[in-house]
């Protein structure tokens, strides 16, 4: 396998492009994704190389995005759906829950509905209260969709050329301050399967959990940490749903310690499940202190750079409570 | 199909009467956006910003036949219409700097100014968010019994959200005091309007309601005050809501970054060039002897001006503190 370094947008739009050249059935809608590229440029040049009936700009209507993705997915194609800023999933809403996830099931799992949505979330770029969503783990909450959230550039496109193949409505998180971070991508097509998780790194005190950029953060928190002697063990789950649960409970049952990192929203949040999961299994007799989470506050994102910089976990508190919770001081 | 009243406004006395007034919102509504541009080259501003130059007479002519008591209710592009509703630039400023003297107190940022006092109800990071809003705002007159009216703008792009469709009609069906404000700047984002709908001009979507429709050229603001005006009457008179299009262009990028691959550097300059709404009721007024050019380059400096003293203020007011993180989140 020929690897290089590339970003996590080139290795999205990578996934993108030989999914398209290897089956005709993909093909990609939403919104300025033609001549634009993306709001983001994940997009851009795909437009040149596969012309605008496989490449398609629709108008602003994003219940009609999600639409056209189940109703061409229904009837044999493979489309892979843009929501411009994850905020907008809101608008979709109905035909996502209501419709995409439990259309296979009602109909006595006789239809498959096989698209990727794909949409970037996280806060940190000063854009405000209704562009800095992070609201995947609605989506984690609905049976029938399953819920992919990469942080890394190699994962990402592994990740998606899965997400493409599999046969379910699969929503695709991305995250806006990752598409420029760098990491080794095979140049050829591979798949990291969904519903694995993966231990980021390996450590004895602590046991992290962390999705999506705090996946990085965590990384790079136990960095540090690691000059006190203190070794976390980093695990990114990868796919939210179905949740592969065995290598987290391995992982608590070795370091008899666990903390939850996510960037949504602590309350109703992501980390609660993992908890859960946790207190519920065999790793609960290995525990040795409290279960703790570190999560964005109970607050919309604000504008001002201070205290959005405040809303969401940093490296420094990931540092600050992993600290205080492999130290015993929990 | 129901359509506008059209009166013959005597257009010489409007001049008179309103020009300079108009004339020197626009100015200041030019300036702002192009120090708002400034600002962010320079580095000072975190977040993005939706600039209207270009777009100037759509806010100031459909604003000026509002009360200080009417409702406005605005998008991602709003500065103008913040301004034209009687915002303080300062106050607008310090909210794009993130200051804790800014409007939302530096939660908002550019894309959610809201003036509550002037009846601003709000900028808005979602397109066409505020269009069904309208309609409760509307059914809040009706039962509230008062005379107000509200204006809803928003882009040619949400016109086809589902949500534009629901409220135009609920609006309709109930003789709601909803002015419809489309303002048709050709683009949403990369798309134009071209291909986005099959309609000719979306106000021809007013048939569907059972409402006036009509389209209005949006760099006239004589133009859009003589619609806005008797759009407003109608619905004060409680006969119900309009929809308006003014046919405007927008002449910065989409937002802060935007390469503008989808329209040609001829087109800008060719509607900067012959219809800018600023030079047009400029020279209008000085053909009409109401104005002289030197008067009008003054204005022009006031307006600047004002600016930079609103930047100044913004520059000058604290940042909000961390502490106070989760204020403002419940009642
Ligand atoms: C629901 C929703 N979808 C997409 C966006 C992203 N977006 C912001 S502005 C814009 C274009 C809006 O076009 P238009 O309504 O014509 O207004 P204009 O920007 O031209 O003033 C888009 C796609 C958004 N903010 N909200
Ligand atoms: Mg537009």
């Amino acid at each position: 396998m020929s690897t290089r370094e590339i970003t996590y947008l080139e290795a999205i739009r990578e996934a993108l492009q030989q999914a398209m050249h290897a089956d005709e059935r993909v093909f990609l809608i939403g919104e300025d994704i033609g001549v634009y590229g993306g709001a983001f440029g994940v997009t851009r040049g795909l437009l040149d190389e596969f012309g605008s009936e496989r490449v398609i700009d629709t108008p602003i209507s994003e219940a009609g995005i999600a639409g056209a993705c189940i109703g061409a997915a229904l009837t044999g194609m493979r489309p892979v759906g843009e929501i411009q800023f994850m905020d907008f999933v809101t608008l979709s809403m109905e035909q996502l829950v209501l419709q995409a996830a439990k259309l296979r099931y009602m109909f006595g799992g006789k239809a498959t509905v096989p698209f990727v949505l794909r949409t970037p979330g996280g806060a940190g770029t000063g854009a405000a209260a209704q562009h800095s969503e992070s609201l995947e783990n609605w989506f984690v909450h609905v049976p029938g969709l399953k819920v992919v959230m990469p942080s890394t550039p190699y994962d990402a496109k592994g990740l998606l050329l899965a997400a493409i193949k599999d046969d379910n409505p699969v929503i695709f998180v991305e995250h806006k301050l990752l598409y420029r971070t760098k990491g080794p991508v095979p140049t050829e097509m591979y798949e990291v399967p969904l519903s694995r998780s993966e231990v980021k790194r390996e450590g004895r005190h602590l046991t992290v959990v962390a999705t999506s950029l705090m996946v990085q953060r965590a990384l790079e928190a136990a960095e540090t940490l690691a000059q006190e002697g203190v070794e976390l063990e980093v695990i990114d789950p990868r796919t939210l749903k179905p949740l592969d649960a065995r290598p987290i409970i391995n992982s608590v049952i070795k370091t008899g310690k666990l903390l939850v990192v996510h960037e949504a929203v602590k309350t109703g949040g992501f980390g609660g499940e993992v908890v859960a999961v946790i207190a519920g299994s065999d790793a609960f007799d290995y525990l040795d202190a409290p279960i703790l989470r570190l999560a964005g506050a109970d607050v919309p994102i604000p504008y001002n750079r201070t205290l959005e910089y405040h809303a969401v976990p940093q490296v420094e508190n990931i540092v600050e409570t992993a600290r205080r919770l492999a130290g015993g001081e929990v | 199909m129901a359509t506008l009243k059209v009166w013959n406004m005597d257009k010489t006395h409007i001049l008179q009467t309103h020009g300079r007034d108009w004339l020197y919102k626009m100015m200041l509504i030019r300036h702002f956006e192009e120090t708002a541009e400034q600002l962010y080259a320079s580095g000072k501003v975190h977040g993005t910003m939706h600039l209207s130059a270009g777009q100037e007479a759509s806010a100031v002519g459909t604003i000026a036949p509002l009360r200080p008591s009417d409702y406005i209710l605005s998008t991602h592009r709003g500065h103008g219409h913040c301004l034209a509703k009687g915002g303080t630039p300062a106050r607008m400023m310090a909210e794009f700097l993130g200051k804790n003297t800014g409007y939302c107190r530096g939660r908002g940022g550019s894309m959610h100014i809201a003036d509550l006092e002037t009846g601003n109800l709000g900028a808005n990071g979602i397109v066409g968010g505020g269009v069904p809003i309208a309609v409760g705002v509307g059914l809040s007159i009706k039962m509230r019994r008062t005379d107000q009216v509200v204006v809803v703008f928003f882009g040619d792009g949400a016109a086809n959200e589902g949500a534009f469709h629901e409220s135009l009609n609920m609006a309709s069906i109930w003789n709601l005091p909803v002015i419809y404000v489309c303002e048709n700047n050709r683009y949403a984002m990369s798309m134009p309007v071209t291909r986005s709908m099959k309609v000719e001009r979306i106000s021809q979507r007013a048939a569907a309601y059972g409402i006036p429709g009509v389209t209005v050229d949006g760099q006239d603001v004589l133009a859009v005050f003589e619609a806005a005006s008797q759009a407003v009457h109608r619905a004060r008179a409680g006969e119900g809501p309009t929809l308006i299009e003014n046919l405007t262009y927008r002449y910065k990028g989409h937002s802060k970054s935007d390469q503008q691959a989808y329209r040609t550097r001829e087109e800008v300059k060719e509607w900067q060039t012959k219809r800018d709404p600023i030079t047009k009721l400029r020279d209008r007024m000085i053909q009409a002897g109401s104005l002289t050019a030197e008067e009008a380059a003054t204005m022009d400096q006031q307006a600047a001006e004002e600016i930079v003293r609103a930047v100044e203020f913004a520059e000058d007011s604290p940042e909000p503190d961390p502490a106070n993180l989760l204020m403002g989140v419940y009642a």
